[in-house]
């Protein structure tokens, strides 16, 4: 409860920030929306419909009120509600991040695995070499190889666009690059840690095969940091949807964002960064119930 | 820290190889206009899109220019970009988390909520929204990588000093009433200073990535002046006629990015094991 009335409270700081932030942009909107030749009387009344003239805070306030209800005013570059174009988005940056994780989690998962059973040996370095190479490949590197790989010398799969399922494939391996890399080496340090500890060796006393002890014994150890790591990732795959997404055209909440960029659309830059950080909080405090849920050491409150 | 260094060189080859490559990457960078027989802006439009060739090591772009020399004036920019926010965004955020750790109270509040506040956002987004607010360019590029990252920084100074404020000699210095300005400045910080090397290091990599991705997007630093980023930017346009333009800077983007890496788990190991990547 009292993660939750935090997380509430992070919330609506961040509006407040993100709507102080995007009022002080030089310029009266409305103007700029025009261009030059509009006349003066045209502005000043769409100044007033749009309630711009009002004081900052009861502009906040009324934002704050609309965006309760799912009310995100209308985009001034396409004309339509923001709640509705952000909607569609929605579905489709879902799908992506959904995909993007699990390819992360397979892939990384299993390299760390096997790195960490076989520690320092050749897989090992291997895998570990190439998950810092991971982590430290811009996205739209990783994306313009793919493109150019499956898409325009192999033919494989499509450039760009969505099409049907296989239209994802290509972007979910590009967003979910850096998160393999980072999931690798996760489950691989925790991994190697847990096979040290003593209850490990219990297991093998016990006569259970090397498989069971992992499987059984290991993994579940290794499941705790990865909980807390997905949701950090979160943050991450947002942040890399906007650029997975504009490479491969796929109309998501990031290229939404970056279409609002370009048009000077500020109810729609708004909507679409309240609505990805409030996924964000939200997540953050999923993985950490999660988390109690899961280690029975942390449901009692513990202070700093 | 040079017991540490030398640590991190015996235990770890490969963070000396990174240092040994971030080094000549900046002396590259110092020394681009005698490394190269071309100008930065040379157009040779004869030779437009011409792939790589013993004259143009990496060939040249859409307007003839040679691209290993945008490249290498392009680092100037890139590796600015990594290190000058990272820099001031460690001196804000060592000091406003300092603080806060050291006076507690509403003091540690309020620096603690515009920490959360920041945090909160994907920083992709938040990056945008401040460049948007800004205007693009250079500059405004420093800015918003600063106001992006000092509160990660302020948040591990806190816990530092919440750490150091119970030692011993921390408490020895109150008691012969030392001002809290001297304690903070002569026994916290430095104290702090080891895990801010470190944060450094693997902060400077994001850094880089932040602008070459806004750059990327076109909201970051814009043309003439080249960046990393901004030439994947152009380069994109002819990925399958010519790409060169775009995965030579994206190649130099990681191997920067790559040898930070590499460096700051290096030194994190022998320094500070307890930052084990988050």
């Amino acid at each position: 409860m009292k993660r939750l009335l935090q997380a509430v409270l992070v919330l609506l700081l961040v509006s407040l920030a993100l709507f102080v932030m995007l009022r002080i942009v030089p310029g009266n909107p409305v103007a700029v929306l025009m261009g030059e030749h509009a006349n003066e009387a045209t502005i000043e009344r769409l100044t007033a419909e749009l309630g711009l003239d009002q004081p900052i805070h009861v502009q906040f306030f009324r934002y704050l009120g609309g965006a309760i209800r799912g009310d995100f005013g209308t985009s001034y570059s396409l004309g339509k509600p923001v709640s509705q174009l952000m909607g569609a988005a929605f579905v489709n940056t879902l799908l992506l991040a959904l995909a993007a994780a699990l390819f992360a989690w397979i892939v990384g998962g299993l390299c760390g695995l096997l790195a960490a059973i076989r520690k320092n040996s050749i897989p090992d370095r291997l895998f570990m070499g190439f998950s810092l190479l991971g982590i430290s490949m811009p996205v739209f590197m990783v994306a313009m190889i793919l493109q150019y790989v499956f898409g325009y010398w192999l033919h494989w799969l499509p450039i760009s666009g969505v099409s049907d399922w296989r239209s994802f494939i290509l972007p979910a391996i590009a967003l979910g690059w850096n998160s393999a890399g980072s999931i690798a080496r996760l489950v691989r340090s925790t991994l190697a840690d847990t096979l040290e500890d003593d209850y490990i060796d219990t297991a093998r006393a016990k006569g259970l095969s090397e498989t069971a002890v992992i499987w059984r014994h290991a993994l579940r150890n290794t499941m705790l940091p990865t909980v807390t790591m997905m949701a950090l990732q979160l943050s991450g795959l947002l942040s890399g949807a906007v650029i997975t997404e504009t490479i491969f055209s796929i109309n998501g909440i990031g290229r939404l964002a970056v279409q609002a960029i370009n048009g000077r659309d500020i109810p729609l830059l708004q909507g679409t960064v309240l609505f990805a950080t409030a996924l964000v909080i939200f997540g953050n405090l999923i993985a950490d119930l999660l988390y109690k849920v899961l280690d029975p050491r942390t449901r009692r409150e513990v202070k700093e | 820290m040079k017991d540490a260094l030398r640590r991190m060189i015996r235990a770890n080859k490969l963070s000396l190889v990174s240092l040994i490559v971030i080094f000549l990457l900046i002396l590259f960078s110092i020394l681009a206009p005698w490394l190269t027989p071309y100008g930065e802006a040379d157009m040779d439009l004869m030779h437009r899109l011409s792939p790589p060739s013993a004259e143009h090591l990496l060939g040249t772009d859409e307007a003839g220019r040679d691209v290993l020399t945008r490249l290498l004036y392009g680092s100037r920019v890139s590796l600015m970009v990594g290190i000058v926010p990272t820099l001031l965004s460690m001196v804000i955020g060592a000091v406003l988390g300092v603080t806060a750790g050291y006076l507690g109270g509403a003091v540690d509040s309020i620096i603690m909520r515009l920490a959360d506040i920041v945090l909160a956002f994907p920083s992709m987004l938040l990056a945008m929204v401040i460049m948007y607010t800004l205007g693009d360019g250079l500059f405004n590029v420093f800015l918003t990588l600063t106001l992006m990252n000092w509160g990660t920084v302020a948040r591990i100074a806190r816990a530092e000093t919440l750490k150091l404020k119970t030692i011993d000699y921390v408490e020895a210095a109150r008691s012969i009433g030392m001002s809290k300005g001297r304690i903070i400045m002569r026994h916290i910080l430095p104290n702090c200073i080891p895990t801010l090397i470190v944060l450094f290091t693997l902060n400077v990599p994001s850094a880089i990535l932040t602008e070459s991705a806004l750059s990327f997007l076109g909201l970051g630093i814009q043309p003439p002046s080249a960046s990393w980023g901004l030439m994947v930017n152009t380069g994109r346009q002819y990925l399958f006629n010519a790409p060169w333009l775009s995965f030579a800077p994206s190649g130099a983007i990681m191997l920067a990015v790559l040898s930070f890496n590499f460096l700051g788990d290096g030194l994190r190991d022998a320094i500070d094991p307890r930052l084990r990547r988050r």
